[in-house]
C-alpha cells in the first residue's frame, strides 16, 4: 500500500463522492419536498451521459455538447414529471417505487434501441485532458480534477441558493412541511416542477461529466442510484448538507474499501488466500454496513430536514 | 339489557364461494399436463409461473398483509437456490435434507436482516431491504468457488431416497403444483389466525394496536421470517427446474418484478399474487418472442400497473361478478 | 388510604425551547375520576402521551399500579392495564365492530402467536366483545365495518375496546370532542356508569361534563399544574378564573 496509491484512490473516492452528490442532491430534494421516491433518477444520469456522447459527437465540442445535453435532459425530466410523476405525489410509496421502476426498465432498454448495447466512447475535451502532477510524483487525470471541482462549485452554489434565496427558502420550507407551504398560498405545483426539473438537470450534468471517464452503457445508472439512496439515507432525507456529507463519505468508503480491503484484511491477520476471497465481497458490502450502522444510531440519518 | 345473540363471524359467506377463484385457478393448473401431454415447453413455462407464484405469495404476506415494501425479496429466492446448488456441489443431493436446508437458510437470513430492517419505517425500510438484497447479490458474485457471476450449473435435480423422481417433467410439475396449493392454504390459515389478525391490525392502525398491548415488531419479524422461508423454497424449486442458479436470480430488478406480480394480481388477497405471477411470466415469455427489445413494452406496462392497478386483477374480477 | 393507581412525579418535557410539561405532579386514586382541564396548548395531550409511553419525558417518574413504568414501551403499559382513548378516535377501519373489540380482548387472553386456528371464530373473545359492546350500546352495529360508523359511534367503539380488556386505568383524551348535544349526553351517561368501577383520568374541554363527572380537577396551564382539588374549590380559585379569562366560561 503506497502513499501514491492512497492519494490517488482518495481523489477517486472524492470524484465518486462528487458524482454521487450531484445525483443525491436532486433525489433528496424530490423526496424531501414531494415525498416522492424517484428510482428513475439513475436513468436520468444515464440519459445525461448518452446525450452528452451524442451531442459531443455531433458538434465536435464538449462544452456545446454538454449544454445541449443539459437542455434536453431538463426537457425530458419535465416531460416525465408531467406524464407520470405528477400523478403519483399523492400515492403510496409503493406505487411510486413501481412506476419509477418501470421507467428504469423502459429507459435501460430504450437507450439500447437508440444507441445500441455497446458502450459509447466520449473523448475528454482537449483543454482538460491528460494528467497533472498535484504533488511531487503523483499524477492525476485533469478531467477527474475537473469533475471534483465542478461538483464542489455546484455544492457551494446549491448551498447559497438553498440558504440565501427566496426559492431556496421555499424549498427548505417544502422539505419540512409541504402541505403548510401550499396552504400559505405558494404555487406548490410550480415549486414541484422546479425542484424536479432541477434535480434531473443535476443528474444529467453528472452523467455528462462522467461520460469521458466512465463507461456509457445501458444500466450505468443503476448501481449509482442505489449508492445515491444509501447516501440520502445516511445523510438524512431532504437535506442538501446531508447529501453532501453522505456522498463524500460513501464515495470514499466505497473506493478506498475496494482498493484496500484485501490489504486491510491482511493487516488484520488473515491469510492472503482468504483475504483475496473475502476482501472484494466485504468491500462491496462496506457501505451497506455503514448505512445499517448509521441507521442504528440515527434512524433518520445524520441531518434530517424534518426535525 | 337483554343478552344479545352473537352474530356469526364476519367471514360469513359460505367458504366455497370465497374460494371459487383460487379453486378455479388450481383446477385449471392441474389440468395443464392433460391438455398439453408431453409438451415440455408448456410444462416448464407453467411450472415456472407456479414457482414464482409461491414466491409472490410469500411476498404478499409481508407486503399485502404487513404493509412492508421489501425491495430485496429476490435474495431469498437466490439463497434457496444456492443452498440446493452448493449442497449438490458437495455431493449432497437428498431432497429431504437439502430442501429443509434451503428453507432454513432463507429463514435465518430473514431473521437477521429482518431484525435490523424492521427497526426502520417507510422509505428507510425499502432502502435497507434493497441494501441487504444487494449484499446477498454481491456475496454470490464473489463466490468464485460456486461460479461467481457466471452462476452454478447443477447436473441433475434433487433426489428423494436416492431416486431422481423430479427429473420427470410431469412429476416435477405436480410437485410444484402441490406445493403451491399447500402454500396458499397455509398462508390463508395464518392470515385468519390470531397472529394474522394482529399483523393485519398493525397494518391498519399501528398506534391503536400498540395502545391495545401489541408490539408490532415481533409479529412483523415472524411474518418476515416465514416469508423468507417460503421464498427460499421457491428458490430451491427454481434452481431445480433450471438446474442452474446465479447471482442474477437475486438482482434488485427481480425483487422489483416480484412486487409487480403482487400488485398487479392484487395485494393482500393471496389469490392475486398467483394470478400476477402467471400473467407476468406469460407476458414476458410472449413479448420476448416477438421483439428483442420487449423490456421497453414491459417497462411501460409496469408504469401503467402502478398508476391504475388499484386492487389488482382480483379486484377487477370480483367487481365484475357484482 | 389506598395507593393511587397512577402517580406522576415531577414530570418535565420540552420540545426545543418550548416547555410542554413543567414539573407536573399528580395522582389518580383508585375509585375516582380525575379530570385535567386547561386552555388549548396547555400540554394536556402531551401529558397523556407521556403517561402511555408514546412520548418520553425528560425528567420525572410515572408510577402505575405501584410500578415504575417511566421506561416501559407503550404496549407493555397497555398490557398492565393502562387503557387510552385518542382525541381523534383510533380504531381498525376495515375490521368489523365486533372484531375490533375481539382483537382488544385478544391482547389479554393468551398468546397471539397462534398460527392455525381461526381467530374470528373464537367464542370466548366474541362473547366478551359483545358484552363490552352491550355496555356502550353498540351491539346492533356489531357486524358493520368500523369505517362506516358515525363519529359518536366510533367513540363508543373505542370505549368498548378499552373496557373489554378489564383495564386498571382509563385515560380518556377529549372523549366529548366533536359530538353534538345528544351524543355528549350519551357519553356522559356511559362514563357515569363506569364511575367508581374504573379509575379515570379525563382530559376534556366540555365543562358541563367535567363538573358532572369529576371527583377532582387539575388545571394545566402552559404545562404547569396551577390548581388541583375538588370541583368547587377549583371553580372558586382566582388563578383558575384568570387563566380561563376569554376562554370557556366555567359553569
Amino acid at each position: 500500500m503506497s502513499t501514491t496509491l492512497l492519494a490517488v484512490q482518495t481523489l477517486n473516492g472524492l470524484q465518486l463522492g462528487v458524482l454521487l452528490f450531484l445525483i443525491a442532491a436532486g433525489l433528496t430534494l424530490v423526496f424531501g419536498v414531494m415525498d416522492f421516491i424517484n428510482l428513475a433518477h439513475g436513468v436520468q444520469y444515464m440519459l445525461g451521459a448518452y446525450l452528452a456522447a451524442m451531442f459531443v459527437a455531433m458538434t465536435g465540442n464538449f462544452f456545446f455538447g454538454l449544454l445541449l445535453a443539459l437542455a434536453v435532459a431538463l426537457a425530458f425530466g419535465l416531460v416525465l414529471e408531467v406524464l407520470v410523476m405528477r400523478h403519483l405525489y399523492d400515492r403510496d410509496h409503493l406505487e411510486q417505487v413501481l412506476a419509477t421502476f418501470g421507467i428504469i426498465l423502459f429507459l435501460n432498454e430504450g437507450v439500447k434501441i437508440v444507441w445500441g448495447a455497446a458502450p459509447l466512447h466520449v473523448p475528454t475535451p482537449e483543454l482538460l485532458s491528460g494528467s497533472v502532477a498535484i504533488v511531487e510524483g503523483i499524477l492525476y487525470p485533469v478531467w477527474r480534477l475537473a469533475i471534483i471541482t465542478a461538483g464542489l462549485v455546484i455544492a457551494l452554489v446549491l448551498y447559497i441558493v438553498v440558504a440565501h434565496t427566496r426559492v431556496g427558502m421555499l424549498i427548505r420550507a417544502g422539505a419540512t412541511n409541504a402541505p403548510m407551504v401550499s396552504a400559505l398560498g405558494v404555487d406548490i405545483r410550480r415549486l414541484f416542477m422546479i425542484v424536479f426539473g432541477f434535480g434531473a438537470m443535476l443528474a444529467g450534468f453528472a452523467g455528462a461529466m462522467a461520460a469521458p471517464v466512465l463507461s456509457v452503457e445501458p444500466g450505468m445508472g443503476d448501481n449509482l442510484l442505489i449508492l445515491a439512496f444509501v447516501v440520502i439515507v445516511i445523510g438524512g432525507i431532504g437535506s442538501i448538507r446531508g447529501a453532501f456529507v453522505g456522498a463524500l463519505v460513501v464515495g470514499l468508503v466505497d473506493t478506498l474499501g475496494r482498493s484496500f480491503s484485501v490489504d486491510l484484511l491482511r493487516m488484520a491477520g488473515l491469510g492472503p488466500g482468504d483475504a483475496r476471497t473475502i476482501g472484494p465481497a466485504i468491500a462491496s458490502m462496506s457501505i451497506y454496513i455503514l448505512m445499517a450502522a448509521v441507521l442504528y444510531f440515527r434512524p433518520t440519518g445524520l441531518f434530517p430536514a424534518k426535525g | 339489557m337483554a343478552d344479545a345473540a352473537l352474530p356469526k363471524p364476519l367471514a360469513a359467506p359460505a367458504i366455497w364461494r370465497r374460494l371459487w377463484l383460487p379453486l378455479a385457478i388450481f383446477a385449471a393448473l392441474a389440468l395443464v399436463p392433460l391438455f398439453f401431454p408431453g409438451d415440455r415447453y408448456v410444462l416448464t413455462l407453467v411450472a415456472r409461473a407456479m414457482i414464482l407464484g409461491i414466491a409472490a405469495l410469500a411476498l404478499d404476506l409481508v407486503l399485502g398483509y404487513g404493509a412492508l415494501v421489501s425491495f430485496g425479496h429476490a435474495a431469498f429466492i437466490g439463497i434457496g437456490g444456492y443452498a440446493i446448488g452448493i449442497a449438490m456441489e458437495h455431493g449432497l443431493v437428498e431432497g429431504f435434507v437439502t430442501i429443509p436446508l434451503a428453507i432454513a437458510a432463507g429463514a435465518l437470513f430473514a431473521l437477521v436482516t429482518g431484525a435490523i430492517s424492521l427497526k426502520t419505517r417507510g422509505v428507510y425500510f425499502i432502502m435497507i431491504t434493497l441494501a441487504f438484497g444487494q449484499m446477498a447479490f454481491f456475496t454470490a458474485q464473489s463466490l468464485a468457488r460456486y461460479g461467481g457471476d457466471d452462476g452454478l450449473r447443477m447436473y441433475g435435480r434433487t433426489e428423494f431416497f436416492g431416486y431422481r423422481w423430479l427429473q420427470n417433467e410431469v412429476v416435477f410439475f405436480y410437485v410444484v403444483f402441490a406445493l403451491l396449493v399447500a402454500t396458499f392454504f397455509l398462508l390463508r390459515t395464518i392470515v385468519n389466525s390470531r397472529f394474522g389478525r394482529v399483523l393485519r391490525g398493525a397494518k391498519e392502525n399501528e398506534r391503536r394496536m400498540r395502545a391495545l398491548g401489541f408490539d408490532p415488531f415481533r409479529y412483523r419479524l415472524a411474518a418476515y421470517v416465514l416469508s423468507g422461508a417460503v421464498c427460499a423454497l421457491a428458490g430451491a424449486l427454481l434452481a431445480n427446474q433450471t438446474q442452474f442458479v446465479a447471482p442474477a436470480y437475486m438482482s434488485w430488478q427481480r425483487s422489483g418484478e416480484l412486487i409487480v406480480m403482487v400488485v398487479l394480481g392484487g395485494m393482500g388477497t393471496l389469490t392475486g399474487p398467483i394470478l400476477g405471477a402467471a400473467v407476468i411470466v406469460l407476458v414476458e415469455e410472449a413479448l420476448s418472442r416477438v421483439w428483442q427489445h420487449w423490456k421497453v413494452i414491459f417497462g411501460i406496462l409496469v408504469v401503467l400497473v402502478a398508476l391504475f392497478a388499484k386492487g389488482g386483477i382480483v379486484h377487477l374480477i370480483e367487481r365484475r361478478r357484482g | 388510604m389506598s395507593t393511587p393507581i397512577l402517580e406522576l412525579k415531577g414530570l418535565r418535557k420540552r420540545f426545543g425551547a418550548l416547555v410542554v410539561t413543567d414539573d407536573v405532579t399528580l395522582d389518580v386514586l383508585s375509585r375516582e375520576i380525575h379530570a385535567v382541564i386547561g386552555p388549548n396548548g396547555a400540554g394536556k395531550t402531551t401529558l397523556i402521551n407521556e403517561i402511555t409511553g408514546e412520548v418520553a419525558p425528560d425528567a420525572g417518574t410515572i408510577l402505575f399500579a405501584g410500578r415504575d413504568v417511566t421506561r416501559l414501551p407503550v404496549h407493555a403499559r397497555a398490557l398492565m392495564g393502562l387503557a387510552r382513548s385518542f382525541q381523534i378516535t383510533q380504531v381498525l377501519p376495515d375490521f368489523s365492530v365486533l372484531e375490533n373489540v375481539a382483537i382488544a380482548a385478544q391482547a389479554h387472553r393468551g398468546s397471539s402467536f397462534r398460527f392455525l386456528a381461526n381467530a374470528a371464530g373464537e367464542a370466548d373473545l366474541n362473547e366478551r366483545a359483545m358484552a363490552a359492546l352491550d355496555q356502550v350500546g353498540l351491539t346492533a352495529r356489531a357486524r358493520i365495518a368500523a369505517r362506516v360508523l358515525s363519529h359518536g359511534e366510533k367513540r363508543q367503539l373505542e370505549i368498548a375496546m378499552l373496557l373489554v380488556a378489564e383495564p386498571k386505568l382509563l385515560l380518556l383524551d377529549e372523549p366529548m370532542a366533536g359530538m353534538g348535544r345528544e351524543e355528549t349526553e350519551r357519553m356522559v351517561d356511559v362514563l357515569m356508569q363506569l364511575k367508581g368501577r374504573y379509575p379515570m383520568m379525563l382530559v376534556e374541554h366540555d365543562m358541563h361534563a367535567v363538573f358532572r363527572l369529576a371527583d377532582r380537577i387539575s388545571v394545566l396551564v402552559y404545562g404547569r399544574v396551577i390548581a388541583s382539588g375538588p370541583p368547587n374549590a377549583v371553580r372558586a380559585d382566582p388563578s383558575v378564573r384568570e387563566a380561563y379569562l376569554g376562554e370557556e366560561e366555567l359553569v
